[in-house]
């Protein structure tokens, strides 16, 4: 069984974000990178699927962006990814969803991989489109937003998360794609030896050029900081101050406290 | 301008939703279609054009199916927007319709500025204006952005039906869990964000809970890190709540936390960033370590 899990790298989400030099995306300098979150849970599920399934199944970790993403690929092959990709490209965060997904059902395509894990959506870009995209390129079943994950006899069985606390049971046929959400699974932490064993896993490398014939759908104009809402007031300073202040407020203003 | 509007229906039930796509068209200044896969016994208060496929024969979620139903219903209204609410419904399917009509998808719109649309992105930090660069876009919105409308009436509905094969199939709902505290009734909610820490830290926040006679709260990640039960997580995939007080401690504000709380009569933040989004919606934000302030605020009261 051939199975995928693509993932992206993302800035630390504590950082302080400032447009960068075109104003349609945030400054990349001085920027803690890390895996996205949400492809955490997937290369966590795909592994467990490699380990339930063992000989005979393979795992493949594909990532988009310039050299600093092999540190992703190279996290998520110590998690137990068999081999990595790299589809190279610095302007990848320029790219909108559609050109991500079309970049990725390229490389897939004649490729006969059976599962692909994506995360629900990236916390920077959160657009959530990349990994459904995917699948309807590729003509595979589809469905997101999962919180819990088996696969028996050719057939997934998920459960999709849905609105206050309810959730939906799917059955998918593959070949099937499926996005994954928080609380799927408690991501691992690689161990040393795994780390080791990571440095000698193979991580093709591939130009984008190669795989991207689409042009955007749609176009990032304007970034900026929200529009503050004002009236809020901010009290800072010495923690005892700030309590008489707060319940001072709270008194006038609620009728919680008298 | 002409939109086509994605209704939802859930556990036989037309979710009320649905109605701030209506708010959404009239911002836009469109003509709207709906469509709905749901039942003629629950038919949205609007007197426009609704496209209705029978759930019982459909399937509440089958996005195949649906998708079809959607597309069939665009060549014949040929709209320039065709919406979604970003739920669990929207965000499954709005992309399969986008990527067969190779048009662009704009997800999670929060508002309108100078022709494009306002999306939020950084974890809710910062904001994005995009723009279609096809003629038709599919769209969908954030839930609790756009007023919700009823402008009453009677719509008049044609009947749609289609028939596809699909890999995906429906096997039922997974109630959620007992609940075994209702944050819908409380007057005073203390809410303990991924900020406090660590799960020890929990009894701070319940202790300042206690001495407001009110009811701890969580946010997500703090009830998937399994410090604190899911009852008590408030958010679109908690309980959505609006208290006389509420006291967000350590947590940042993540959209679905505030869709989750943000009609609360009165909203404090205490907070150690203070750019942390919560503040957005915070009437007053504390700018302090949660472990010096709240216990210091639990003593006094």
């Amino acid at each position: 069984m051939k199975i995928l899990v693509c993932i992206k790298q993302v800035p630390d989400m504590e950082s302080r974000f400032k447009p960068g030099a075109g104003g349609t995306w945030y400054d990349e300098s001085d920027l803690a990178w890390r895996m996205n979150e949400y492809d955490e849970f997937a290369v966590e599920q795909a592994v467990q699927l490699r380990e339930q399934l063992g000989e005979g199944s393979e795992l493949t970790v594909l990532s988009i962006g310039p050299d600093r993403v092999g540190e992703a690929i190279k996290k998520a092959l110590a998690m137990g990814c068999d081999r990595g990709v790299h589809i190279q490209d610095n302007a990848a965060a320029m790219k909108d969803p559609w050109q991500i997904a079309a970049i990725i059902a390229a490389y897939a395509k004649d490729k006969g991989y059976d599962l692909i894990f994506t995360g629900m959506q990236s916390q920077d870009r959160g657009s959530a489109l990349v990994g459904v995209t995917v699948a309807e390129e590729l003509g595979y079943a589809c469905a997101t937003t999962l919180v819990g994950f088996a696969y028996a006899d050719g057939s997934v069985t998920g459960k999709r998360e849905l609105e206050g606390g309810i959730k939906g049971v799917v059955k998918l046929a593959t070949p099937a794609l499926v996005t994954c959400q928080l609380g799927l699974n408690v991501p691992r932490y690689p161990t040393l030896p795994n780390i080791m064993k990571a440095k000698k896993k193979d991580i093709q490398a591939i130009p984008v050029a190669e795989l991207l014939k689409e042009e955007p759908l749609a176009a990032t104009v304007s970034f900026h900081p929200p529009a503050k809402k004002g009236g809020g007031i901010v009290l800072e300073g010495e923690v005892g101050a700030l309590v008489d202040q707060l319940m001072g407020i709270l008194k006038e203003k609620t009728a919680v406290l008298r | 301008m002409k939109t086509l509007l994605i209704g939802e229906y859930r556990e036989g039930k037309l979710l009320d939703s649905t109605y701030e796509l209506l708010g959404f068209a009239q911002q836009l200044e469109a003509q709207s279609a709906m469509l709905v896969v749901g039942s003629e016994s629950q038919l949205p208060a609007y007197g426009g054009t609704l496209y209705l496929a029978d759930a019982a024969s459909c399937g509440e979620y089958n996005p195949d199916l649906h998708k079809q139903l959607i597309l069939d219903a665009i060549e014949k209204e040929n709209p320039d927007y065709v919406v979604f609410i970003h739920s669990s419904y929207g965000w499954d399917l709005a992309p399969r319709v986008a990527a067969r009509l190779k048009v662009a998808q704009v997800s999670e719109v929060i508002g309108l500025t100078d022709g494009g649309f306002e999306v939020g992105c950084c974890n809710a930090k910062m904001r994005r204006t995009v723009k279609p660069a096809t003629g038709k876009a599919v769209i969908t919105i954030q839930a609790g952005a756009f007023a919700a409308i009823q402008p009453g009436g009677t719509p008049s509905v044609q009947k749609i039906t289609a028939s596809v094969t699909s890999n995906v199939s429906f096997a039922g709902y997974e109630p959620a869990e007992a609940k075994d505290v209702d944050l819908t009734r409380a007057e005073v909610i203390v809410t303990a964000g991924r900020g406090i820490g660590k799960k020890e830290n929990v009894e701070v926040i319940a202790a300042l809970a206690k001495a407001l006679g009110g009811e701890l709260g969580a946010s997500r990640p703090v009830v998937d890190a399994g410090w604190v039960e899911h009852s008590h997580q408030v958010g679109t995939t908690g309980q959505t709540v609006s208290p006389k007080l509420y006291i967000a401690c350590g947590v940042s504000g993540a959209i679905q936390h505030l869709a989750g709380m943000k009609k609360s009569d009165f909203i404090v933040a205490i907070n150690k960033d203070k750019d942390a989004p919560i503040g957005e919606v915070a009437d007053v934000l504390v700018v302090a370590d949660i472990l010096q302030f709240v216990p210091a605020l639990t003593a006094k009261l």
